[in-house]
């Protein structure tokens, strides 16, 4: 098999005295959505800060396309290709969406210099426009994003992830607070990204349907351990998975 | 040798002042986010209310101490958190840091038109005699001081460790979302963090003022020093800062007296610089206390 | 406000700034051009406070670089003209060395650096009399002389600051416009979120700080020609304090901000001489209450009264680009 576009070995995070982390390790291939799930308290969102630097771990690697990314910082880490969302809404709300959007690829081009004297868009307004259009909020480009439905400012906040041609997206609750229609076009979008560029996903999530139907593979963690791994369907007939929900 | 014993004492007694000062800084920083640019004019101002209540209700100075006290604890404690604290840290930090510098000329420039520009004198609390302690001849006044403030120090960590609302004040400044939790009123906490910074203010004013004088610019140095103190110990405790004060003011005597006087003040300023370089958490500071 | 209503305002106020001091006697173009010089300097505090959130109490200790160095310089025979991009890179250079270790910190540490900056820098040109001429200062520079146009006259000398107003408010225009602006704005709004986008934080608020310092050090080169006389007094604390409470009061984050809060500090106190001393008293007391109730400064009390008295009305286009503070 090729290299792992993300490679996760035995990451570990304690808090005082508690492992929130313990000895996780995975893969993710090219073109895969993997799913991270798990009963709350289980560890992901602190695994997922780990491996993005967000937060320090006691122990363990995180490559990227086979390069070492322990310890890297998140801007460093955002050049290298890989692109992510936050939990909580995180667009730039006084700035239009076209603003947002340029933003998010702007310094993926040129130098510290041409950022400076070149032209204001940095040439991307096309090429924005087109990630605009994919996300089909058009209509909405000088708007100011603050302005926006909760769930358009969602779709922005996911454009932003891509706008850079990132290999590995990482996505932290992307249903989370987006209404059903809302969430069925998220859901297509991100799965046509997915067929279009081969970009890899690896997404958080509480909402089960959205996971099953959304992944290739999952990954289920419970007390900072993984407990499962396979497709949705081998995670829905799986019974420690199962203990661990209604335990949980 | 004698000369040497008089200036590291008077230096620490001059920092120890400091010291509370910085104290006061820390502790509102830390509970209440607020970053006090007008921390020296808090000090300069308890001096003259003391001035104000012996020259307009004739009162001893014993009273009029007392009198200084409360009022300071009310305007600079109270007041400012009610009308500027509180209102104002919603938009955030930095305007509120904005808020306290514009409330620092505020008070400045009150006592300069409403007291006096010039400078007053102000009686001091303890007798300024030199006395002989092992061949050296050393100031009473110095000695005093440092014990005082010392003592306030040693009392208010005892507070704060040993008494359930002094615990509940730590909690409050460590994790305000926990100890709502666990039940500890918060803003009552907060509250008593502003009372007592502005408590130690006036004390700090009383013990300083019969050196400098009361100025209304009294402020301006000593809000600097108070801040670079703070820094330089180490934001999360107490003993940072009382380390921080002490060193100042070691330190600044020191230089003033083997080194240079014209450079005297540049010392303070030059340690921030290089603490900021070589160990941003400050000498006694932790990593995790940075995060304020 | 559409684009052409906002051109030709826009040169409205060119035109009435460059009408303002026909047929008034010196004193009042010399208050006119020290409010042009100070709101240079509010200028590039506000990209350093309004823009990347950060605040600096040293913009009193960047003008003085730029002034002493200039003045050194054209006392040493230099044209102004080759003296001032010196006195502009000087402050550039010093505002990275500062801005450095500062910025390294979480918390407002560049806020207390910058203090202590400001009085090390008022301690060694009061102290160096040998090149600062201490106390006493320096006196005596020349104003520039550009063959057909000499600045000698004050009228002149007005004409010539408000050109060069006019070009560092496009150069702060174009900066504002270019990538560097946006990613100044994102670090303001969200700047975690920004840093997850590949901005790369903390260089981009060291750029901001540091353009922000040359510009004082322009607003320097300015003075020292402008009054002839320059002494470490001048540009104290106090003074720093002074130009960032004009970008307070004015609005910070808005382009025209600075404008309307140097006018505040500098040409109102002309208009209400009978204050005298009261005036700061007022004037502090006024920042706090505005301070409480609209943070945005008087760009933003306009903002809400317009939305109050004409709600359907389009908001204006350069109230989209402040956010007030952080």
């Amino acid at each position: 098999m090729s290299m792992p576009v993300l490679s996760v070995r035995n990451i570990e995070k304690s808090f005082g005295g508690i492992r929130a982390v313990n000895g996780v390790s995975f893969d993710v291939h090219k073109g895969e959505i993997l799913g991270l799930i798990g009963p709350n308290g289980s560890g992901k969102s602190t695994l997922f800060n780990c491996i993005l630097g967000q937060l320090p771990p006691d122990g363990g690697d995180v490559s990227v396309n086979g390069r070492n990314v322990s310890g890297m910082r998140a801007s460093d880490l955002n050049r290298l290709g890989v692109g992510r969302t936050f939990q909580q809404l995180s667009v730039f709300p006084k700035m239009s969406v076209l603003d947002n959007i340029i933003l998010a690829g702007q310094e993926h081009h040129g130098s510290m210099l041409s950022r400076l004297f070149g032209p204001g868009d940095a040439g991307l307004t096309a090429e924005a426009e087109k990630l605009i259009a994919f996300f089909r909020l058009s209509h909405l480009r000088d708007t100011l994003a603050g302005s926006l439905s909760y769930g358009q400012q969602k779709l922005v906040d996911a454009a932003m992830a891509f706008m850079a041609g990132p290999s590995l997206v990482l996505l932290d609750e992307p249903a989370g607070g987006v209404n059903l229609t809302m969430l069925a076009g998220l859901k297509e979008r991100l799965t046509a990204y997915n067929a279009e560029h081969g970009t890899t996903f690896v997404v958080i999530e509480h909402n089960m349907e959205f996971v099953m139907s959304l992944c290739t593979r999952i990954i289920v963690l419970s007390e900072g351990s993984i407990i499962a791994e396979g497709t949705p369907d081998e995670i829905r007939a799986n019974q420690a998975v199962i203990d661990a929900y209604l335990g949980g | 040798m004698s000369q040497f014993s008089q200036v590291v004492l008077s230096g620490l007694a001059t920092g120890s002042i400091y010291a509370l000062v910085a104290i006061g800084f820390t502790l509102v920083w830390q509970a209440a986010q607020t970053v006090n640019f007008a921390q020296g004019e808090f000090v300069m101002l308890p001096a003259f209310f003391v001035l104000a209540g012996m020259s307009l209700f004739g009162l001893s100075f014993g009273t009029a101490l007392l009198f200084g006290l409360a009022v300071s604890v009310v305007v600079l404690g109270l007041l400012f958190k009610k009308l500027v604290a509180e209102p104002i840290l919603p938009h955030g930090g930095i305007t509120l840091i904005i808020a306290t510098m514009a409330l620092g000329i505020l008070l400045k420039e009150s006592v300069k038109e409403f007291y006096s520009a010039e400078a007053q004198p102000f009686p001091s609390i303890f007798p300024n005699d030199p006395i002989d302690v092992f061949g050296a001849v050393l100031s009473m006044q110095d000695i005093l001081n440092l014990a005082f403030s010392l003592a306030v120090v040693v009392a208010l960590t005892l507070f704060l460790n040993r008494t359930r609302t002094g615990r509940c004040m730590q909690a409050t400044a460590q994790n305000p979302a926990v100890a709502e939790i666990l039940g500890v009123n918060v803003k009552r906490m907060i509250l008593y963090t502003f009372l007592i910074n502005a408590a130690l203010a006036a004390l700090a004013s009383f013990l300083i003022t019969p050196v400098y004088l009361a100025k209304f610019s009294n402020g301006e140095t000593l809000g600097l020093i108070a801040f670079i103190a703070a820094i330089v110990g180490g934001f999360n405790q107490i003993r940072g800062a009382l380390a921080g004060g002490l060193l100042i003011g070691v330190l600044d005597n020191l230089t003033a007296a083997y080194v240079t006087a014209e450079y005297r003040a540049a010392l303070p300023l030059v340690l921030l610089i290089v603490i900021i370089l070589v160990r941003p958490q400050g000498l006694l500071g932790t990593k995790e206390g940075r995060a304020v | 406000m559409n684009v052409r209503m906002r051109t030709l305002s826009i040169l409205g106020l060119v035109a009435l700034a460059i009408a303002a001091p026909i047929g008034q006697g010196n004193y009042i173009i010399y208050v006119l051009t020290s409010w042009l010089v100070f709101a240079i300097a509010a200028m590039g505090l506000n990209l350093t406070l309004g823009y990347a959130g950060q605040i600096s109490l040293a913009q009193a200790a960047f003008m003085a670089i730029g002034a002493y160095v200039t003045s050194l310089l054209t006392l040493a025979g230099w044209h102004w003209i080759l003296a001032m991009p010196l006195a502009l890179l000087a402050c550039f250079v010093v505002g990275l060395l500062l801005g450095y270790p500062a910025l390294r910190v979480k918390g407002h540490f560049l806020a207390f650096v910058t203090l202590a900056f400001n009085t090390l820098v008022f301690l060694v040109l009061r102290n160096e009399d040998w090149l600062t001429g201490g106390s006493y200062g320096l006196v005596g520079m020349p104003r520039p002389d550009f063959g057909l146009f000499s600045t000698m006259k004050q009228l002149h000398f007005y004409y010539f600051t408000l050109g060069v107003t006019v070009l560092a408010a496009l150069a702060m225009w174009g900066i504002v416009r270019s990538p560097w602006g946006r990613a100044f704005k994102a670090l303001r709004e969200n700047p975690i979120r920004a840093e997850s986008l590949g901005v790369d934080t903390r260089r981009i608020t060291l750029l901001a700080f540091a353009i922000g310092s040359a510009y004082g050090g322009l607003a320097g080169a300015l003075v020292a020609p402008l009054v002839q006389f320059i002494e470490p007094g001048s540009f104290g604390v106090a003074h720093s304090l002074r130009i960032l409470l004009m970008v307070v009061v004015g609005g910070s984050g808005y382009f025209f901000g600075p404008f309307l809060g140097a006018a505040v500090v500098i040409l109102l106190p002309e208009v209400l001489r009978f204050a005298e001393g009261y005036y700061l008293i007022i004037y502090s007391a006024l920042v706090i209450v505005m301070l409480v109730f609209v943070p945005s400064g008087l760009i933003g009390v306009w903002g809400r009264l317009h939305e109050k008295f004409w709600p359907r009305h389009e908001i204006r286009a350069d109230l989209k680009e402040g956010a007030g503070l952080k």
